[in-house]
């Protein structure tokens, strides 16, 4: 029974393998750190700053993130609410939704779950994917959403982005840099997806935007699940009660079942 | 002066006896627990009958508690469930603990089928019981299926658009069916409270009185073992199986180490992956119901998958049938074929342990098929996918048309007289 098993297994594991998804943009990786709570208080400022204009956060209340962040109720009260909201309220703004809709396509969805819907790592690299691009209404186009309606927001921060053809190093399927065998020089191939970005036209360099951009995702993936690290630091806790009372009741079984034969 | 009916058993005195007088509490005791005797040699494969009442009852409490702030409205569901999983003290664990106990569920229920497949529990004379039991989980589908319309996202909306549209593939009648049944000529708020209804009224009871069934049919004929044994025909002076023990305490504690280890197991997925990977929660359901955007993969949860993946394998029409309509078919007989099991099988002997290796391959081809079709069901399909699929298909009912032939044809090992 045990081989048949096993052989069932081998059977169902080529089906697996057929699982490969479509081509779609490279995402950079990143590390989201709920802990990290002076870069969640960055991201919120950057937030409310240059996103909340267009997007509201309408399940996520500022003072449960005043108190999630550890940051006093007044200090969110006076330099992170510019609308006379009150600190109890959730996070929204005064767009009008059919107005935006006729001057971006569709009204600029909420971003509440965005981390959750669509995953930081594609957060984090479409901010950071805006080009210029003439042929758009607001003079930018994305990498990771091409055709997107929204304007490039932190263009102040990140500077004037193109995208141009370049030699760039050639990987193979498993990522790692293809290595010409006769001369030992990494070999490069064309593309047509190299975003540069014109030096001294925004007011960050390059690391620090990808870091700006960092505590931004980081927030907003805080914003998609709050409950997060109560939920770790819970879990710990049931999982080693629960494992104690396995423990307890195996005993107790061993106990009870040692006068059965 | 003597109270009530004398025939039955009663405690001496006290406050249990004045309730004996009344109603068989201990009869009751000693006919479900006490006196209830069962196999001593059940193995794991044994736990997950138990584990489906703990999760039953996990779902029917987290689900009180989830009604007292959802909204069951097209406008307010999906801003309700933000809701409690944000502002309502520990909303998240008990939304949590239903959504991933949806899947527990299926989980532990498929695994008790199983169970039932591999020893044979259905055979005579636990017929009724498989009845009761495979009547159950076709409710449990449909508790499913309403449930995951409930929070208003788009793979609620887009799953219940795809799963309805089957009955419309009905000639004739389908398209006023399918109407009838959404209440409206989209799914819309209409359809939206009549699931809610269903699913926190309607079914539940269903599924509590099957419950109630499947077990009082159990306890009547004495439950299977793992050797096909009936233990009943070796009892000792004292009436009492030589082969069993009494269900309390020593099958409960055994279960109670069993419940142990699901909650371990079941904590670290409710605490650590809520989202079950993307099977438990689909990503879309993140954004509310659109009418007007249909996502660009629809997938049903995992627990349909098997049968959506046959519904899509049949692509060719057939005897003047389109192939929708065929497809539906498909599905509705790969269910309804479970049901007549017990008739099937004509093997002499009970246990998979007794049987030739011919039921044993069928039952392994059986799993890898179903298991197979699961899997292609989550995924979009392709030329190369849907062939498989249609393998798979074919031998998910080979498996049980061609059951009758090899479970006589096939040599059986004499099964012993006690259990091992």
């Amino acid at each position: 029974m045990k081989k048949l098993i096993l052989l069932s297994l081998m059977l169902i594991m080529p089906a697996f393998a057929l699982a490969s998804a479509g081509p779609k943009a490279a995402l950079d990786h990143i590390q989201t750190d709920a802990a990290d709570k002076a870069s969640l208080q960055r991201g919120m400022k950057t937030y409310v700053n240059y996103c909340l204009g267009c997007h509201t956060a309408q399940y996520q209340r500022y003072i449960r993130a005043a108190e999630d962040l550890h940051m006093p109720a007044e200090l969110v009260a006076e330099h992170l609410i510019f609308s006379d909201q009150k600190v109890g309220e959730q996070m929204t703004n005064a767009m009008d939704s059919k107005l935006a809709a006729d001057w971006f396509g569709a009204p600029p969805p909420d971003l509440t779950n965005e981390v959750n819907l669509r995953g930081a790592d594609w957060v984090y690299t479409y901010l950071r994917s805006f080009y210029v691009d003439d042929s758009r209404p607001y003079g930018v186009n994305n990498v990771v959403f091409p055709s997107v309606g929204m304007p490039n927001v932190l263009l102040e921060l990140q500077g004037v982005q193109s995208k141009d053809c370049a030699q760039v190093p050639k990987h193979d399927s498993h990522g790692s840099a293809v290595i010409d065998s006769l001369t030992g020089k990494a070999l490069t191939v064309e593309s047509c997806e190299v975003l540069t970005v014109a030096e001294g036209t925004g007011s960050m360099n390059q690391a620090q935007f990808d870091a700006t951009v960092y505590d931004l995702t980081n927030f907003m993936a805080y914003m998609a699940k709050p409950y997060k690290s109560d939920s770790q630091r819970i879990g710990m806790w049931a999982i080693l009660f629960c494992l104690l009372m396995t423990v307890v009741f195996y005993f107790l079984k061993k106990e009870f079942w040692r006068d059965v034969h | 002066m003597a109270v009530g009916n004398p025939n039955r058993p009663k405690a001496d005195s006290g406050i249990i006896r004045w309730i004996d007088d009344r109603f068989p509490l201990t009869q009751m005791w000693q006919d479900h627990m006490s006196k209830y005797y069962a196999a001593k040699n059940f193995n794991v494969w044994y736990v997950f009958g138990v584990l489906s009442l703990l999760v039953l009852v996990n779902q029917i409490l987290t689900g009180i508690w989830l009604t007292m702030s959802y909204e069951p409205s097209a406008e307010g569901a999906f801003a309700s469930v933000e809701y409690i999983m944000r502002d309502v003290e520990m909303g998240w664990i008990i939304r949590y603990m239903h959504s991933s106990g949806a899947s527990a569920f299926f989980v532990v229920v498929y695994l008790h089928m199983f169970r039932g497949l591999m020893y044979g529990s259905y055979q005579k004379p636990r017929e009724l019981i498989w009845l009761f039991g495979m009547a159950i989980y076709l409710a449990l589908m449909a508790e499913g299926f309403f449930g995951y319309l409930l929070p208003w996202g788009q793979m609620s909306y887009w799953g219940a658009q795809v799963i309805l549209s089957l009955a419309g593939a009905i000639p004739l009648v389908g398209e006023d069916l399918v109407q009838w049944i959404r209440g409206d000529f989209l799914i819309s708020g209409i359809t939206l409270n009549r699931f809610f209804s269903l699913h926190v009224i309607a079914l539940p009871i269903v599924i509590l009185a099957l419950v109630v069934l499947h077990i009082l049919a159990l306890h009547d004929v004495g439950s299977s073992n793992p050797d096909g044994i009936e233990i009943d025909q070796n009892k000792d002076e004292n009436g009492v199986p030589v082969d069993g023990v009494a269900f309390w305490p020593y099958h409960v504690i055994k279960d109670l180490v069993a419940v142990g280890v699901f909650l371990t197991v079941f904590c670290l997925v409710i605490f650590f992956f809520p989202e079950g990977g993307g099977y438990f929660i689909e990503k879309p359901n993140y954004e509310p119901a659109n009418s007007l955007k249909t996502p660009e993969h629809i997938a049903p949860v995992w627990y349909f998958t098997p049968y959506y993946s046959m519904l899509r394998a049949i692509t060719f029409p057939l005897f003047g049938l389109d192939a929708k309509f065929l497809g539906v078919i498909t599905m509705g007989a790969a269910i309804a074929i479970l049901f007549v099991m017990p008739w099937l099988d004509r093997s002499p002997v009970k246990s998979m342990r007794y049987k030739g290796w011919l039921s044993r391959v069928w039952l392994a081809i059986f799993v890898v098929s179903f298991v197979i079709l699961g899997y292609l069901g989550t995924v979009a399909a392709t030329e190369g996918r849907t062939q498989v699929a249609q393998l798979c298909t074919a031998l998910y009912f080979a498996y049980f048309l061609l059951m009758p032939f090899y479970t006589r044809m096939e040599a059986t090992k004499p099964v012993p007289a006690r259990v091992v």
